[in-house]
């Protein structure tokens, strides 16, 4: 393998993106990935496609990529359901923290509007009573993230991108080595590899964090947006465990439910009492959750970097070399984002948005 | 020695029954289907000792109660696919 433009380190959802766009921009693409597409953390994630209001660059970001999910969305396989998102105020959230949502995500560009607690029973009936109300998003949604991922590849492949079964051991100054020892040329890299980024770029910390999710039995019409908890972004910067309320119902009529966090665990194996909380928290809101058969539960590691924001951007110190991971719970949302703005920026172009808060020499002066 | 009966609604419809049976014996002995695969296709009950989950019913209003694991009760309302 020799001569590619760009070699794309890691194919889960943003890896796939950037292979997808790189190859839609006339580059000759190298993908190299070990395991399934998208079976990492991507395999692992809700898929909500939705703008978190958790630090402004990072909503920024989201909207942006928001958009560009639009030409994905009609395929079958990606399992697109347009559920749009309704924010759930707590008992304890005043008018106030509401409103305050509310801005915040208008601000952006977001079209959301208000829901008062009449209205909030009339889109969700099954939300225990006594809710103040919240925020409603109606053009978001929710995708299946691998098959999106595997359909990125099939179009990049499709334009005469090349996808490598290997794992990459090292970054040379021309391209990579694999696992079998041999060598890709390519003009420039792009490391995409989330979870695993220290193994290649030690020098950009990645913390993983450890979610849980459980999906039950088909109960279709029960819950009709995804929902989530107003104060869902505290959750995302509680630096010690938490759990937050995030149910989503998919086209099967499951109910995926979310959502936890912890840092320094390792390891994928499913903690019962983080579980535990974590339906607890969902059964605050959703009463008649309890009486649901769960089918499965599983756990992923997301990457999340010290300040919450992605690594988007070429790496101080290593030419030729990009680095498109880190983005922690927001990955499949704004991973086609990220892509545009990362192949933009190899390409030259003046980006869309102010890229300064996802460089990664952020972190390194 | 009399059997006693149980009436039980299945499909909206009053059934009488023997007691102390499995549900999935009542839908059997009033001719009552059991499921649809989500290829139209029917299915019944395989195992008979809640495995197999294919004897799913709803049973007075929770869905996808195996009624292979579930004795009758006077007033029970079954609903299963068409």
């Amino acid at each position: 393998m020799s001569g590619f433009d760009l070699i794309v380190v890691g194919v889960g959802i943003v890896g796939a993106a950037c292979a997808e766009y790189a190859s839609a921009e006339g580059m000759r693409v190298a993908m190299v990935e070990p395991g399934p597409i998208g079976g990492g953390v991507t395999a692992a994630s809700m898929g909500h496609l939705a703008a978190i209001d958790g630090d402004p660059a990072e909503l920024a970001l989201a909207h942006y990529s928001l958009a560009l999910w639009s030409q994905w969305v009609d395929a079958p396989q990606v399992e697109f359901s347009h559920c749009g998102t309704l924010w759930v105020a707590s008992p304890s959230d005043d008018e106030a923290a509401i409103d305050a949502k509310l801005a915040r995500l208008q601000m952006a560009g977001v079209q959301a509007e208000r829901v008062d607690a009449t209205g909030l029973y009339q889109l969700e009936p099954e939300l225990i009573p006594g809710l103040p109300g919240g925020v409603r998003v109606v053009d978001e949604g929710v995708v299946y993230p691998p098959a999106a991922a595997r359909l990125m590849v099939e179009r990049a492949c499709a334009r005469g991108a090349e996808l490598r079964r290997e794992c990459v051991t090292e970054l040379t100054h021309d391209g990579v080595r694999l696992g079998d020892g041999t060598i890709v040329h390519g003009a420039e890299t792009v490391v995409a590899c989330g979870t695993a980024l220290s193994r290649l770029l030690p020098e950009l910390p990645i913390l993983p964090r450890k979610g849980h999710l459980v999906i039950t039995q088909r109960y279709p019409g029960r819950i009709h947006h995804q929902l989530v908890q107003l104060g869902y972004a505290d959750s995302v910067h509680d630096r010690a465990g938490s759990v937050a309320f995030n149910v989503q119902p998919r086209p099967t009529g499951q109910l995926l439910i979310g959502s936890s966090r912890e840092f320094g665990s390792t390891d994928t194996t499913v903690s019962l009492p983080v579980v535990q909380r974590m339906l607890a928290r969902a059964f605050e809101f959703l009463p008649g959750l309890g009486s649901l058969h769960a089918l499965r539960m599983w756990a992923g590691l997301r990457p999340a970097t010290p300040d919450g924001l992605p690594y988007l951007g070429s790496v101080p110190g290593r030419e030729h070399v990009w680095v498109a991971a880190g983005h922690e719970g927001l990955g499949v949302t704004t991973a086609p984002g990220s892509a545009r703005l990362l192949v933009d920026a190899m390409l030259g172009r003046a980006s869309v948005l102010d890229m300064t808060p996802y460089d990664p020499a952020r972190l390194l002066s | 020695m009399k059997t006693s009966r149980v009436s039980l609604t299945v499909n909206g419809r009053r059934c009488d029954v023997s007691a102390d049976i499995s549900v999935a014996a009542a839908l059997a002995e009033v001719g009552a289907p059991f499921r649809r695969a989500l290829n139209g296709q029917r299915r019944a009950p395989l195992c008979g000792m809640g495995v197999c989950f294919e004897c799913r019913a709803t049973v007075d209003g929770q869905a996808h109660v195996r009624t292979c694991m579930t004795t009758v009760r006077e007033g029970m309302q079954v609903t299963t696919d068409a």
